[in-house]
């Protein structure tokens, strides 16, 4: 227990740790400002100022239509060509309607908490993910490089518990800050709902869902931390996790995106890491095989397939595992020079 | 005498496809007696951090044996590892830690009360420095809070490798009396370092180790003795006499090494009374007989055979090893 308290006090102490939690608080807190001055809150007299510029656009619309019959009948009176300028009919047929003119259109944007909240639970994760990838990274990373490991397995010479231990605190550091963050992020936007978008048919299973949505954010947080640790465990430096990620992206959403299409793979976005990614927030991504339809022949039904957040589970989940179980044995059996 | 640390048969082979096999032990043996300052000997890739790794659990070896204070490692190393403080070459610490932060979580680490960390702040001459960050230190600074942190555990067995590089020359005076308090207070403590110098004056006994065997082990002063190969300086009380008197040692079966323009310089002299009686008996008269005392660095160089040669640049790995030919003989007094 006093390692795995000493390890969480390491990793509070340290200066990069406290830096990307003020810049991630700092980011947060921007996104979250700017939205609250971009949403405005739909009282009566927004809605009647709505309806009022909507029904001018109306009648402003109704005068310019009637100029141009006007002056389409005045130049076929002198005898000139008119279709291709005028339009057929010298546009009597496009004469606007009020119901073209939607108030709704002039109505300035509205949070609106239970529509939206989810997408931002994605942004807070992305966010979040990334502040724990670089933590995760570096806590061990830099412990390999600057000698501080093998200062700690002098002291501990049990290398499958230290590096357990250091694991479980940069999971703990960073679930906790995941909570206490999620905690405010829901908040903010709880707040900003309220005060300039709408909170309104918020019911039980709404918040059932957004809680659902804030697991798989934490779950995926957790992931890349711990993906992050292992990486720079392997190879004992933090440029290896951030080059890893880099290799992994370019590989993944450029190359193989490249070759499925050259190859002409049917549903070559399964094989992508991002596919997996979106369907985790949005609980399924429904893929199509265009290339198997030949429109010229009429009507085509292309192919389907379903990738649903259980497959990216699966898939998130045994790359993790993988990645971990690798840091171990590394651990358990490379020599430390 | 208890040993508080035996090696035997140690070794230890990396393997690689490219450059082939490398024993970096080679079956390689050590012993230190409790409450002895031991000094261990070798030259750059010799095996000496290997070995130091090995003990401390950080290298897995190939075959061999060893123990710590009575427990046998690596299997017990969890058990002893209190007992034990160490640093292991240059000491490393997070640069942007303080020396006291770093001490407190070692202290945290190993349940230790945080006024420990005071006191060998004390100890090592950083008290007012304590609170600056480790990377604005200069090397000498690094290297006492590393003592500090192999200190910290109040060790049965200290292991120090190169603990005086980058010190001031107060500074290794000090880390020399350090030494000296600790193992008067029962503390052992194993020293690794190329100041021979120092070795002589603070050890009690060396081990020396050479391309991973050890090539002479035991007291300082038994090493020494055994490598004085019995040289004795003669000057007479005329100069003009030298070669003379060289031709005669010559004759009675003495080994001349040098006729210098004052003196001459002979090896292999069991009882310097034999040369008086001898130059004597041919009327030459003796002003000066003088055994030559050998240095530690000399009897390191001779075993390892890494003295400069004029006109050449000898490469890391060029050094004797135990049983090639021309290998200085083992001595010491602990015994195969």
């Amino acid at each position: 227990m006093s390692l795995f308290v000493t390890e969480l006090r390491r990793l509070a102490k340290r200066r990069l740790t406290r830096l990307l939690l003020v810049l991630l608080l700092l980011g947060l807190a921007g996104v979250a400002t700017a939205f609250n001055f971009s949403s405005h809150k739909l009282s009566p007299e927004v809605v009647a100022a709505a309806q009022a510029e909507s029904d001018a656009q109306y009648q402003r619309s109704l005068a310019a239509w009637q100029k141009e019959v006007a002056d389409c009948d005045a130049a076929q009176a002198r005898g000139e060509k008119v279709e291709d300028r005028f339009g057929p009919n010298c546009s009597r047929d496009f004469q606007p309607q009020p119901e073209m003119f939607d108030p709704k259109w002039n109505l300035p944007y509205q949070f609106d908490f239970r529509a939206e909240f989810s997408t931002f639970i994605a942004v807070f994760a992305g966010a979040v993910a990334l502040f724990a990838f670089i933590v995760g990274a570096s806590f061990v990373g830099a412990e390999w490089s600057t000698g501080g490991m093998m200062n700690l397995l002098l002291w501990r010479p049990k290398r499958l518990a230290v590096l357990g231990t250091k694991l479980a605190a940069v999971l703990t550091t960073v679930l906790g800050v995941t909570v206490v963050l999620g905690a405010l992020w829901t908040a903010a936007f709880w707040l900003i709902g309220t005060f300039s978008g709408t909170t309104a048919k918020m019911t039980p299973g709404v918040w059932r869902s957004f809680g659902l949505d804030g697991l798989r954010a934490v779950g995926l947080v957790l992931a890349f931390a711990a993906v992050a640790f292992a990486l720079a465990s392997l190879g004992r430096h933090t440029a290896m996790a951030l080059g890893a990620a880099v290799a992994v992206f370019a590989i993944s959403e450029v190359g193989l995106r490249i070759a499925m299409a050259v190859l002409g793979v049917p549903f070559g976005e399964r094989y992508l890491l991002s596919t997996y990614a979106q369907s985790w927030f949005m609980k399924q991504v429904k893929l199509f095989d265009y290339d198997a339809c030949q429109f010229a022949k009429g009507e085509c039904h292309p192919g389907e397939l379903l990738v649903t957040w259980q497959d990216s589970a699966l898939v998130f989940g045994l790359g993790t595992a993988v990645v971990l179980v690798a840091a171990f044995w590394a651990m358990r059996r490379r020599d430390i020079t | 005498m208890t040993a508080v640390l035996e090696i035997e048969g140690l070794r230890k082979t990396y393997r690689s496809r490219r450059r082939g096999t490398r024993h970096a032990l080679d079956g390689f043996d050590m012993r230190v007696e409790a409450g002895q300052v031991h000094g261990f000997l070798g030259p750059n890739g010799s095996g000496k951090t290997t070995t130091l790794r090995t003990l401390l659990g950080l290298i897995r070896p190939n075959g061999g044996r060893m123990a710590i204070l009575g427990h046998e490692l690596p299997h017990a190393l969890p058990t002893v590892a209190g007992r034990i403080g160490a640093i292991v070459e240059s000491p490393q610490f997070f640069p942007h830690f303080s020396a006291r932060d770093t001490l407190a979580l070692l202290a945290s680490a190993g349940d230790l009360p945080r006024q420990r960390v005071d006191e060998v702040l004390e100890l090592v001459g950083l008290r007012e420095r304590a609170g600056e960050r480790v990377k604005t230190y200069s090397l000498g600074m690094k290297q006492r809070l590393a003592v500090a942190s192999a200190l910290l555990k109040d060790p049965q067995l200290l292991i120090l490798d190169e603990p005086a590089n980058g010190l001031d020359p107060g500074g290794i005076r000090e880390m020399r009396t350090l030494m000296r308090d600790l193992a008067a207070n029962g503390m052992t403590v194993v020293l690794s370092s190329h100041i021979l110098g120092e070795i002589q004056l603070i050890c009690d006994s060396v081990t020396i180790i050479s391309l991973g065997r050890r090539v002479a082990y035991g007291p300082v002063d038994e090493v020494l003795a055994a490598h004085s190969q019995g040289a004795v300086r003669v000057r007479l009380e005329a100069v003009t006499d030298l070669p003379q008197a060289a031709d005669a040692l010559a004759g009675a079966g003495v080994r001349v090494t040098a006729t210098e323009p004052d003196h001459l310089m002979l090896a292999g002299v069991d009882k310097p009374a034999t040369v008086t009686r001898l130059l004597a008996e041919q009327g030459l008269y003796v002003s000066e007989l003088a055994p030559v005392a050998v240095d530690l660095e000399s009897v390191f160089l001779e075993l390892t055979a890494t003295a400069p040669v004029p006109g050449q640049h000898r490469q890391v790995d060029q050094s004797m090893k135990v049983g090639e030919p021309g290998a200085g003989s083992t001595a010491g007094g602990w015994g195969a």
